[in-house]
């Protein structure tokens, strides 16, 4: 029944969550920042099973097929306890100036990291929901951290009322689902999705299973919250926010389409279609408009999850292996989405201390007082426009390669346009931000900031390797989509 | 040697300039002197490098030297695929040596703000780029490259470009011209890569329907294309106007050339220098490396729309340039023009079409970035770039004023100067296109291509008469200025050899292109 080895990783990270909050109650507050260090040994140890797990291969079943532990689960985990882990080092020195309980956010941020570990694992209706409520629930008192600010209490509250009509809508979906095929494991409700095909039921509770995943994912027109959250909540939990609670939705979504509802693709397939183009042109349009850098990252990553849609939308249509290429398209564009974005998130974090304002004019002649900064910038921002060679471009290319899987499909073809058209209309929001930063003169006198604190600079560090290197070499991380690929076909 | 001719030739060419951005990265900001020094011998090796390459070369034969093929990223089935022949070779060679050249003439001049350690590492890294795209033999790896260039244009113009303030439509404050015209430049070429990226993923995913496996390998698109089965119908029509949308934007021809004017007037004069003289012929390079060989039958569909546009620009450019007031802009009109008699050489795909348009880049490439290299030695003396305030150039600075003569007397084709093959054999060839084609039409273009000419000479003589004749204007009479110094003579003494040379002895390039366009013609179009 138990396979420990299989779940060392959640063991660790449970024992990992006691011991933060053991630390806190026992360290002197200036040491506070101990939690936080347990708390990235924690993730790094759990890493070390799926390493273990990965060099023993095969796939690993539990309770009755609703928890699996195979390639696709153990790259999702790795990215998540990866992407935790930088969150963490982006926090130490934004929650020690801001005096916020310490202690207390570590082990809300690690509880989220396992909410979507379980998530990656999770191949039944009911442990899926419980992983995805694991990830939601601490990320709505993270949003309203900064609780003497009126923002950040906007935030959380958007994002909790939000969330939890969210969840309702994923509840009764599912609900549908189990009423009308009468099973809740992914397996058997893929083997019993022939003979409810045509039911009305069946077809609506996979409609608002995928609202449900439109909310997290922050889906137009599912998407109004996640700017005012990530504007209002402290930057690194927005990072997480963008990164790790959007990727448990990609995941989460990823697997229930591909294996619960396999049978179903000519019913999510057309609605992604839509859902893919309407989130990538509505999030970059409205990114065009801001004046704010956070409000920009939040309608950017509404539109990178429009991209890490696109691939989704042709499935109905695809078979065999470009299905499979359908599938590694949207995982690997995660991955590299995953590493950009948190990249940007600590270049702004580190920037907004520099610079003391989140206003892109007031970060002009940026490259001229701190230029290290300024290029740390450049590299994420284009990185997140998808210019070669900075990893970015491979997310695209995989997208597009995804999408035209079939080039007679007139359809696919015409995402494919509107992608490209999006890709270019990106560029702009982007480069604006950029030229601010290099292209406009420095205010007199330059404004006095704080130096940039090393858990933080360790962040930017390990970022800003991934992104130049898998843009030199994207095998770095197609690899890892690859070896996941295989879900797609169960 | 054998490492050498393994790929290891060619990836020094390609990565030195890398490395030495790197290490010019590592040099604190304030040893100037040393990080000039470090920009200047990385491009020098890249420059000799190639020199190697090119006297190694076989020029016997057609196919592909100094290849590599290795795996880069199996999980898109694409390959470190690298090479060079004929049409390839004078290209890299062309572009190692002028950014030799830029960075021998950016030893002294430097545009506001004044950031050496900056603006070297965007030129070596956009050398790198350059001279990828003329080696890279994988649609990816062209890909890559061919982007790679965006960035540090970008950066260049928008940071070291003209601060004067231009009006836009729709905005009420004006804008430095450097601000709009980098955007634009990005912005263009963008959206035509992004196309030209569509086309490529269509001709991989075709290029499996024959039961082979699929390739982004370009020899191996070509041998496909040329057999006529895979790559037929609208699916043809629609990839080969992909791609041609990513390469007319480069190049660029009418109505796409909007950009070029703004970045090339905008542009600080190294980065001027580099856009006209090697990134416009990453476009021109495309279709003959990309588009013709894998889309023959798609290429004699689109060549008549190819030659109309061509000579619209050629007509077009040169119109415009009559109707300049500023040097800078009226230089960035002139390539309109030139590049619309490569795009006519390459329209008539035909061997001395081709040649003629290899011929032709390789000679613009030199004139005009010796026009620029002129154009902004111009404005760092006088300031101004308005012909109305310039006059009697010739008497104030003998020497760059004779320069000027003789790269505008090149520029407008004078027999024996580098300038006049690329010309006239692209005309002749419009004579006489590939089998099959409109004669009419393309006739009539190389009618209305010859009335370009003398417009072009108009033009040149015209800029000539108000920037180097006549007599010295009041305002500049009792002003000392300095001839062209060392730096400035060690740009631009190459470059007139360089003029004389291909000029003289067109074979230097012929030598090089003609069995590679033989063959290229042969297997796409029969002969």
């Amino acid at each position: 029944m138990f396979d420990y080895h299989a779940l060392l990783p959640e063991f660790i990270l449970g024992a990992t969550l006691l011991v933060v909050l053991g630390v806190d109650l026992l360290v002197a507050p200036r040491r506070r920042w101990l939690a936080g260090a347990a708390g990235i040994v924690g993730l790094l140890a759990a890493g070390v099973p799926l390493l273990t797990l990965a060099g023993v291969g095969g796939k690993r079943e539990m309770f009755a097929g609703s928890y699996v532990v195979d390639d696709f689960a153990l790259v999702v985990k790795g990215l998540f306890l990866v992407a935790g882990a930088i969150v963490l080092l982006a926090s130490v020195s934004y929650l020690r100036r801001d005096r916020y309980y310490e202690g207390e956010y570590y082990f809300l941020i690690l509880a989220s990291i396992a909410g979507a570990v379980v998530m990656a694992s999770a191949r039944d209706l009911i442990t899926m929901f419980i992983g995805l409520e694991l990830v939601s629930a601490p990320a709505f008192l993270l949003a309203g951290w900064r609780k003497g600010d009126l923002r950040s209490n906007e935030a959380s509250l958007k994002f909790f009322l939000i969330g939890v009509l969210s969840s309702a809508v994923l509840l009764f979906g599912m609900s549908l689902v189990y009423g009308t095929t009468g099973e809740s494991t992914f397996t058997r409700i893929a083997g019993a999705t022939a003979a409810v095909s045509g039911e009305s039921a069946f077809v609506l509770g996979v409609l608002f299973t995928l609202v449900g995943f439109g909310f997290k994912i922050a889906a137009v027109p599912f998407h109004f919250w996640a700017p005012d959250t990530y504007q209002g909540a402290p930057l690194p939990v927005a990072a997480y926010l963008s990164v790790g609670s959007k990727g448990a939705g990609v995941v989460g979504l990823l697997t229930i389409c591909y294996s619960a509802f396999a049978g179903a693709r000519d019913v999510w397939g057309p609605a992604l279609w839509v859902l893919a183009a309407l989130t990538m042109t509505v999030g970059n349009l409205t990114a065009l408009r801001q004046s704010n850098v956070v409000r920009l990252l939040g309608y950017s990553s509404v539109a990178h999850a429009g991209f890490i849609l696109v691939p989704f939308a042709m499935a109905a249509a695809f078979e065999g292996a470009a299905l499979e290429d359908a599938f590694f398209g949207s995982l690997t564009y995660l991955l590299v989405y995953a590493f950009m974005n948190l990249g940007a998130f600590a270049a702004v974090i580190a920037i907004a201390e520099r610079t003391g304002s989140r206003e892109i004019d007031d970060w002009a002649g940026l490259a001229r007082y701190s230029p290290a900064l300024a290029t740390l910038l450049g590299v994420f921002f284009f990185s997140l426009a998808g210019i070669p060679p900075l990893a970015g471009w491979f997310a695209k290319f995989v997208m597009f390669k995804a999408v035209l899987g079939d080039p007679g499909n007139a359809w696919g073809v015409a995402l494919a346009v509107i992608a490209a058209v999006n890709a270019v209309i990106a560029l702009f929001f982007y480069a604006r931000v950029l030229k601010s930063a290099f292209m406009d003169p420095a205010p007199e006198p330059v404004p006095e900031g704080v130096s940039l604190s090393r858990p933080l600079a360790a962040a930017l560090v390990i970022t800003l390797a991934v992104t130049l290197a898998a843009g030199v070499y994207p095998q770095l991380l197609a690899f890892f989509g690859e070896a996941a690929r295989g879900l797609a076909l169960p | 040697m054998g490492w050498f001719e393994n790929g290891w030739g060619l990836s020094l060419i390609v990565f030195l300039p890398l490395v030495g951005a790197a290490v010019v990265l590592a040099v604190p900001r304030a040893r100037e002197t040393a990080i000039k020094a470090i920009a200047l011998g990385f491009a020098a090796a890249s420059f000799v490098v190639s020199v190697i390459v090119t006297v190694a070369f076989d020029f016997g034969r057609a196919g592909y030297q100094f290849g590599a093929d290795t795996s880069w990223i199996p999980a898109i089935d694409s390959r470190f695929h690298i090479g060079v022949d004929g049409i390839s070779l004078p290209l890299v060679v062309l572009s190692t040596f002028i950014t030799l050249l830029c960075v021998i003439y950016s030893w002294n001049h430097w545009p506001e703000p004044h950031n050496p350690k900056a603006f070297l590492v965007l030129m070596l890294v956009l050398a790198t780029g350059m001279a990828g795209t003329f080696v890279a033999l994988d649609l990816v790896l062209f890909f890559i490259f061919f982007e790679l260039v965006l960035l540090p244009m970008y950066f260049m113009i928008g940071i070291w470009g003209d601060r004067n303030p231009m009006r836009l439509p729709g905005f009420k404050r004006p804008v430095e011209t450097r601000l709009y015209a980098a955007i634009k430049f990005f912005l263009f070429t963008l959206f035509g890569s992004a196309f030209m990226l569509l086309g490529f993923l269509a001709l991989y995913f075709r290029s499996g329907n024959g039961g082979l496996p699929r390739t982004f390998d370009i020899e191996a698109l070509s041998a496909r294309g040329a057999e006529g089965q895979l790559f037929t119908g609208t699916f043809a029509f629609w990839v080969f106007f992909a791609l041609f949308l990513g390469f007319a934007v480069k190049v660029p021809m009418w109505p796409l050339h909007t950009w070029l004017p703004d970045a090339h007037t905008a542009a600080p004069t190294v980065g001027s220098v580099l856009l006209a003289a090697i990134l416009l012929k990453l476009g021109s390079y495309g279709f003959i490396r990309i588009a013709l060989p894998i889309l023959p039958e798609e290429a004699k569909a689109w060549a008549p729309v190819i030659a109309i546009l061509a000579v619209i620009a050629i007509i077009y450019g040169s119109l415009a340039c009559l109707a300049q007031t500023d040097m800078k802009r009226l230089i960035a009109f002139s390539s309109v023009g030139h590049m619309g008699f490569v795009m006519l050489g390459i329209s008539t795909l035909t061997e001395v079409g081709i040649n003629a348009a290899i011929v032709g880049m390789v000679a613009h490439g030199i004139i005009t970035g010796l026009l620029f290299f002129l154009a902004g030695s111009i404005q760092h003396r006088y300031h101004t770039r308005e012909m109305a305030r310039l006059g009697g150039n010739q008497k104030i600075l003998p020497r760059l004023g004779g320069i000027l003569g003789f790269a505008a007397m090149a520029s407008l084709g004078l027999p024996g100067l580098a300038g006049f093959w690329g010309e006239f054999m692209a005309l002749l060839a419009s004579y006489n296109p590939f089998a099959g084609a409109n004669l009419a039409l393309f006739r009539s273009a190389m009618v209305i291509g010859a009335v370009g000419t003398v417009l072009t000479a108009g033009y040149l003589l015209w800029m000539l008469q108000r920037v180097n004749l006549g007599e010295i204007p009041e305002e500049w009479r009792e002003k000392s200025f300095r001839d062209a110094d060392g730096y400035e003579l060690g740009a631009w003494v190459p470059l007139v050899l360089a003029t004389l040379a291909v000029g003289v002895y067109p074979a230097i390039v012929f030598g090089a292109t003609n069995d590679s366009v033989m063959a290229l013609v042969a297997r796409a179009f029969g002969g």
